[in-house]
């Protein structure tokens, strides 16, 4: 990844809303630190989770990649591009790259027009005429989505949610992008229905060889869809690193807590590792000083609330394996499948 | 709550400076004389000078506009027109009299038609919109939401003269509307307003029945209304003090331009009931080309709106917790 | 699943909810018993559409009388809910039973503050003076772990974080110690680090009061943690049910299967596709003959003479464990070690 310009490459990225107010002129008077300096990068083809709690700026950050919100500072660039304040123009050829999917079916798709033209608006917006017509091409993509192409014809109301999803795969295939930002593409859906959607994505993902950002909170999707996996907390990044180094030697307390938290339909002899994090999160308004988990965190010491701990691989990562904490974890010796858990049990 | 009424009384003379602003421009800038009108017929030059300088039109507009202003505060003298008390909204020379003072001499009659009414449709409207809820779907509701529907497509002009026709010409159970203070003799004044009072509230009654109704049965999906039956509570309980609660901002919201609208004048109300309001006055005003006292009424009129605004945001904060005033 | 000699604490029979709509009438509950014993937790588990939440307002008498026809059995301690007047359910709505809702937000008022929402419902139940209300309100809200309770019974619900919200609206739910807890999808709109501290409070306070809980859910992963009998629902009926560990280890139903191999797990194998469900939950208008769940189902055609399609499998309960299907045991025991065997292909 680091040989060549990655595709995306994300580096100090903020954005702080601002909050008005004052009297009698009105002025700022604070900010929602959303997202506060993310470094990451997406290679070509790769998939990247966005994983945290709500609040932790990952929807935001989904937003400033595919420019539907103007970064407040930092850089976006793709293919060594920096798009971060491009105008319209400039963008107009990048928009058609990265396209987005976005959570609810039901609000994301228009309910006055048919899926054909759903799927063919972006087509025909960037004067896109594909070899046989656009018609041709949108039953080609109702087909790869897995919806009957007879269904050209039909209005999002006719479908389940889980087929409206496939609609705004659909529609975000038709440009041949080569990103694509998920966010929280599965949440709305029953369980049956979610895995049926990982599926697709990951089909798509592997066949056409699109790079992905996954925003989710469900961490066993995440890990299910993701190569490598950034968890953000509070606007910043916590850790990053490729899924098996993160799920398997978790180095951020915060990381390992969230993991722990996961409950999941097992019933093992073995009890897992309980970690209970103690009240919310704080507001990102006003983020605590210092390391924003500390708040919650059972470690932290003076050092957390004055000195911002960089993302650095700490000793005992692996390259590529960042973490952003004074005292990290201790490393598992075995890069086991689970944190205190015995390896038999899961198989 | 300090803040935020010194801010929102603030942006209210705001407000009412750039109405009269607005106002006072368009008026001055008609090509209509007063001065010529008030010369008479045997109007000299020097005449014309001396009522021109008198009157204050002989300076350029926006002098006369400062001149208005300060006269709210200090009052004005108008030569040989006579002397115009704080707060001076003008001199009618229509009239001969101050603007304000003949409009204060007209706004009781016009409190009192619109605080009746008010009490009228908002006790009607409102119970039946609460019925309709409560018996949602059944005949008592379809009955409501016609009567409503007819209510609200009726407009007082047709009304209105139908009503003096049969109900006091030919039937005579209701005496020719007419205006007694209320502190002179009670019952001549209620028996007076009664008939506009009804003719009014019917127009403005049908708004408030749906939006109760509409309000109510939205209040009464909600899953804290749920939550509140599920703690055991009793239906009435759960109807009045949950669901109403939640219905009651967009209705105090109507009310309160309702109320604004009306102080500013039931132009056809007293026009068909032949009663001497504010709205009159404003007909009166513009038939009379009485530049003053238009511009009167009208800064009256919007005061009384924005003035209503502000405390139907007041009344807002009170009924919800979740909006913060500043 | 309860003793045999004495009446269970809930028990409810043969449970039929129908609605009437516009589009006509909607089978939400379809032939649902089950039975639970005080102290007990129950998970109902199902996706939409299944009658899960039904089920439960129902046992609260919360539904829309007008449009709803009821048949069966709900008796609670001894007492048919089902014939009892609005007035006596009053009196046992918050006091011997209760319900905590999925958003907390919605579902506590906005116009009330927090201490008065849950002291009402304690002066309703115990005639307390205001006094002894708000005390009792501060008591209850400590005991769930809200910080300064002296303080924030006085806050209004939007001034709480989401966590606490629930936490408030748990306080509420238990002020009057019920004996029946219905928590419908309590932790669902909360985040994970919240949700274990939610569920940890549950089964605390379950400890400390023996409440028969019954908590409905999508997430399975809930129910390792919570139940300690499962119970799945699928268009309205009951497909399986029996103790967490039966029904999480041997699953006998083929949805249950497939709501299994459908969740990705934190340790499972990535590079192999999700073994979905196909196909969408069943519509309740016009719900599938025979077994509802038989136009999903990957093994439909090993039941002979097309069974599935015809008729209804019933659920044979023994010891408190069975399942609603016509696969033979041994068919089961082949057909669904095979089916989790393709997972890890």
């Amino acid at each position: 990844m680091s040989n060549a310009t990655p595709l995306l490459d994300v580096s100090g990225l903020t954005k702080h809303f601002p909050i008005k107010g004052g009297f009698p002129i009105p002025r700022t008077v604070g900010a929602v630190r959303a997202v506060d300096g993310l470094d990451f990068q997406v290679g070509e083809g790769e998939s990247l989770g966005l994983v945290g709690e709500s609040g932790c700026g990952k929807s935001t950050t989904g937003r400033l990649i595919t420019r539907l919100l103007e970064p407040t500072g930092g850089k976006v660039a793709y293919r060594g591009q920096d798009i971060t304040h491009a105008g319209r123009k400039q963008l107009a050829p990048i928009r058609s790259e990265i396209q987005m999917i976005f959570q609810d079916p039901y609000a994301s798709l228009n309910p006055r027009q048919t899926v054909g033209k759903i799927i063919s608006g972006p087509m025909e917006i960037n004067g896109i005429n594909p070899a046989g017509g656009r018609e041709k091409r949108v039953r080609e993509l109702l087909e790869i989505v897995g919806l009957n192409p007879e269904h050209y014809n039909r209005f999002p109301h006719e479908f389940s949610g889980g087929q409206r999803q496939r609609i705004g795969v659909a529609r975000a295939l038709s440009l041949e992008p080569k990103l694509i930002v998920a966010d929280e593409p599965v949440s709305a859906l029953d369980v049956s229905i979610q895995a049926q959607v990982v599926n697709l994505l990951q089909k798509v993902q592997q066949d056409l060889g699109i790079a992905f950002v996954f925003i989710a909170h469900d961490l066993a999707v995440v890990r299910h869809f993701s190569q490598r996996v950034a968890v953000m907390y509070l606007g910043k990044i916590m850790e990053i690193a490729d899924r098996d180094d993160l799920y398997g030697n978790p180095r951020h307390p915060y990381t390992r807590a969230l993991l722990s938290a996961v409950p999941e339909a097992t019933v093992d002899d073995t009890p897992r590792e309980r970690i209970r994090l103690v009240g919310d999160v704080p507001s990102p308004i006003n983020p605590p000083s210092g390391c924003r988990f500390r708040t919650r965190c059972w470690k932290a010491t003076e050092k957390c609330a004055t000195e911002v701990p960089p993302l650095v691989q700490v000793e005992g990562n692996r390259p590529g394996h960042l973490t952003a904490c004074h005292y990290p974890e201790t490393p598992e010796t075995v890069p086991g499948p689970r944190l205190a858990k015995n390896p038999e049990a899961a198989a | 709550m300090l803040r935020f009424l010194v801010r929102r009384v603030f942006g209210a003379m705001v407000i009412l400076l750039i109405i009269s602003a607005v106002t006072f421009w368009l008026f001055y800038a008609v090509p209509r004389d007063p001065a010529m009108m008030s010369c008479g017929k045997n109007c000299t030059p020097e005449n014309l000078e001396q009522i021109r300088k008198n009157l204050g039109i002989d300076e350029s507009i926006i002098m006369q506009y400062w001149h208005w202003l300060a006269g709210i505060f200090t009052g004005r003298d108008y030569g040989g027109y006579g002397y115009c008390d704080a707060p001076c909204l003008g001199y009618s020379f229509a009239n001969n009299e101050p603007v304000f003072g003949t409009i204060m001499n007209r706004m009781p009659l016009t409190l009192s038609l619109a605080f009746g009414s008010a009490a009228f449709f908002l006790v009607i409207g409102v119970g039946a919109g609460m019925l309709a809820a409560l018996k949602q779907g059944k005949f008592l509701d379809k009955f409501a939401s016609s009567v409503s529907l007819l209510g609200s497509s009726l407009q007082i002009y047709f009304v209105g003269y139908i009503a003096m026709f049969f109900l006091v010409s030919q039937l005579g159970i209701f005496s020719q509307p007419s205006y007694t203070p209320l502190t002179e003799n009670p019952a001549a004044w209620v028996s007076g307003l009664l008939l506009p009072w009804l003719v009014l509230s019917i127009i403005f009654t049908a708004n408030y029945t749906r939006m109760t109704r509409s309000q109510m049965v939205e209040q009464l999906s909600e899953d804290y209304v749920r939550t509140a039956r599920a703690k055991g509570l009793s239906r009435a309980n759960v109807f009045f003090r949950f669901a109403w609660r939640g219905a009651m901002g967009p209705i105090v919201t109507l009310f309160g331009i309702d109320l604004g609208t009306l102080i500013g004048g039931a132009i056809i109300t007293e026009s068909v009931f032949s009663l001497q309001g504010v709205g009159r006055l404003a007909v009166q005003a513009v038939d009379q080309s009485d530049l003053p006292m238009q511009l009167g009424v009208t800064v009256l009129a919007a005061g009384a709106i924005v003035f209503f605004n502000i405390v139907v945001d007041a009344v807002y904060a009170l009924i919800d917790p979740r909006i913060r005033l500043a | 699943m309860t003793s045999t000699d004495q009446q269970p604490f809930l028990s409810v029979k043969d449970l039929r909810v129908h609605f009437s709509t516009e589009d006509g009438i909607v089978k939400a509950v379809d032939g649902l018993s089950f039975d639970l014993a005080k102290g007990r937790t129950l998970g109902i588990v199902g996706e939409s559409g299944s009658g899960k939440s039904v089920t439960n307002l129902t046992i609260l008498g919360l539904h829309d009388r007008r449009s709803t026809a009821i048949e069966g059995e709900i008796v609670l301690d001894g007492k048919d809910l089902l014939t009892a007047s609005e007035r006596e359910l009053e009196r046992l709505r918050g006091n011997k039973m209760s319900m905590i809702f999925q958003d907390a937000l919605a579902s506590l008022s906005p116009y009330h503050t927090v201490g008065r929402q849950i002291g009402e419902t304690y002066r309703k139940h115990t005639g307390a003076s205001k006094k002894e209300a708000r005390d009792r309100a501060v008591e209850m809200l400590r005991r769930v772990g809200i910080p300064q309770p002296d303080v924030r019974v006085d806050d209004y619900p939007h001034q709480f974080s989401g966590g606490m919200r629930q936490r408030a609206m748990i306080a509420m739910a238990l002020v009057c110690d019920p004996e029946l807890l219905i928590a419908d999808e309590p932790t669902t709109a909360l985040d994970v680090t919240v949700q274990a501290q939610i569920m940890d409070l549950l089964k605390d306070l379950q400890q400390e009061f023996g409440t028969a809980i019954i908590f409905i859910t999508h997430d399975l992963g809930v129910i390792a943690d919570i139940a300690d009998d499962v119970l799945v629902m699928y268009g309205g009926r009951c497909v399986e049910r029996g103790t967490k560990e039966e029904v999480l280890r041997d699953p006998q139903h083929p949805y249950t299967l497939g709501l299994m191999s459908s969740m990705p797990s934190l340790d499972g194998p990535v590079d192999v596709p999700l073994s979905p469900i196909p196909g969408s939950p069943p519509s309740l208008l016009n719900p599938p003959s025979g077994c509802r769940f038989h136009p999903r189902c990957a093994f439909a055609e090993q039941v002979p003479g097309g069974r599935c399609a015809t008729e209804r499998p019933l659920l044979e309960v023994v010891d408190g464990r069975g399942s609603a299907c016509h696969l033979t045991p041994a068919q089961r025991r082949e057909l669904f070690a095979d089916y989790a065997g393709t997972r890890h292909n």
